[in-house]
């Protein structure tokens, strides 16, 4: 058929189909954007807890806005109801979006029952940061903690989200471990679910 | 066998000295003597570009004697880069303009580095050493 594979002529613009667009920003433009976000929560606090608390808070309201527009891009407007169901919707697809790819694992914590841990080796806003000695253990992954978080909330798994370095033995970086620390609500539901 | 490469200075656009690191073998350099060829080195590269009879000068960038030779690479924004070298070692170019990238991505995509100080990021350094290696590698290769 003639003309068959073009496509379709609009006498309107605005009947025109938004265009989905490119999915990826520039990589050193984020790295500024997150650098300066850093820098300004620093000027805006006094101590180390504080700034970690900051940057939590910004990635919460990421986390909360990602959930909606995932369920509704992603999964049909549906809700993952079961903790694995949601953590590995955290760990792939939300992971998938943000970052460009799925985390490098998802461990379950040895000690206690309640806690999981998404870890990433080159966590994506860490890729040019170097913390000073001087500000200990700080880890501006307290921004994607407060996405999972975000997330977490969102679809109903209240939990304690923290970000944390683990030194590898065969690394000479150490890698970000995201620890989720469950409500207890959670798995008192999660138990009756069976 | 010695490096390409002896040492690196990095300067900021007043003339400071902001990082500076000791590769070959050749005698090394007190913190005090270091600072001062920068700042010497800042106020030759600004008398040269007016002594310049070229048009639009940007000042030297290569200064050969007999044993050694300093290549230069001034950014846009006035940070100079400069190593000494060998004399007559090639492909110095390529690897300052490395060196600038990785300042670039590892110094000022960091929050926690301010500017016009004295450069400390673990990364850079990390990614530093790495280049300089694969430089050294690629010069035993030629």
């Amino acid at each position: 058929m003639i003309g068959a594979g073009r496509t379709k002529q609009y006498a309107n613009v605005l009947d025109k189909p938004l265009s989905k667009g490119r999915q990826e920003v520039s990589l050193s433009a984020f790295s500024f954007l997150f650098s300066e976000i850093v820098q300004y929560n620093q000027t805006q606090v006094d101590n180390i807890a504080e700034l970690e608390r900051r940057l939590e808070d910004a990635g919460y309201a990421v986390g909360a806005r990602v959930l909606e527009l995932l369920c509704h891009r992603e999964k049909g407007n549906r809700r993952e109801t079961r903790l694995l169901g949601i953590l590995s919707f955290v760990h792939s697809t939300v992971w998938k979006v943000l970052f460009g790819k799925v985390a490098d694992s998802l461990e379950k914590g040895t000690e206690h029952e309640d806690e999981y841990m998404i870890s990433e080796n080159e966590l994506l806003v860490n890729r040019f940061i170097s913390v000073p000695k001087d500000m200990g253990a700080f880890n501006c992954g307290a921004f994607v903690a407060g996405i999972v978080k975000g997330v977490l909330d969102g679809a109903g798994f209240p939990a304690v989200v923290t970000a944390h370095f683990v030194p590898m033995e065969q690394q000479q970086r150490p890698r970000t471990t995201i620890l989720i620390k469950f409500a207890e609500e959670v798995l008192r539901r999660e138990a009756k679910l069976g | 066998m010695a490096a390409a490469i002896n040492c690196l200075f990095i300067i900021n656009k007043s003339g400071g000295l902001i990082f500076y690191k000791d590769c070959g073998s050749a005698g090394r350099m007190d913190t005090n003597d270091s600072l001062r060829l920068a700042s010497l080195w800042h106020s030759m590269h600004a008398i040269s570009q007016q002594l310049s009879p070229v048009n639009g000068c940007s000042g030297i960038q290569l200064l050969q004697a007999d044993t050694f030779d300093l290549h230069c690479f001034q950014s846009l924004t006035g940070t100079k880069f400069f190593v000494v070298s060998e004399p007559g070692a090639q492909h110095m170019e390529p690897l300052l303009k490395v060196i600038y990238e990785l300042y670039t991505d590892y110094v000022l995509k960091n929050p926690f580095y301010e500017m016009e100080m004295p450069i400390r990021c673990e990364l850079f350094d990390i990614n530093l050493s790495q280049a300089i290696q694969r430089d050294r590698v690629a010069l035993l290769g030629r």
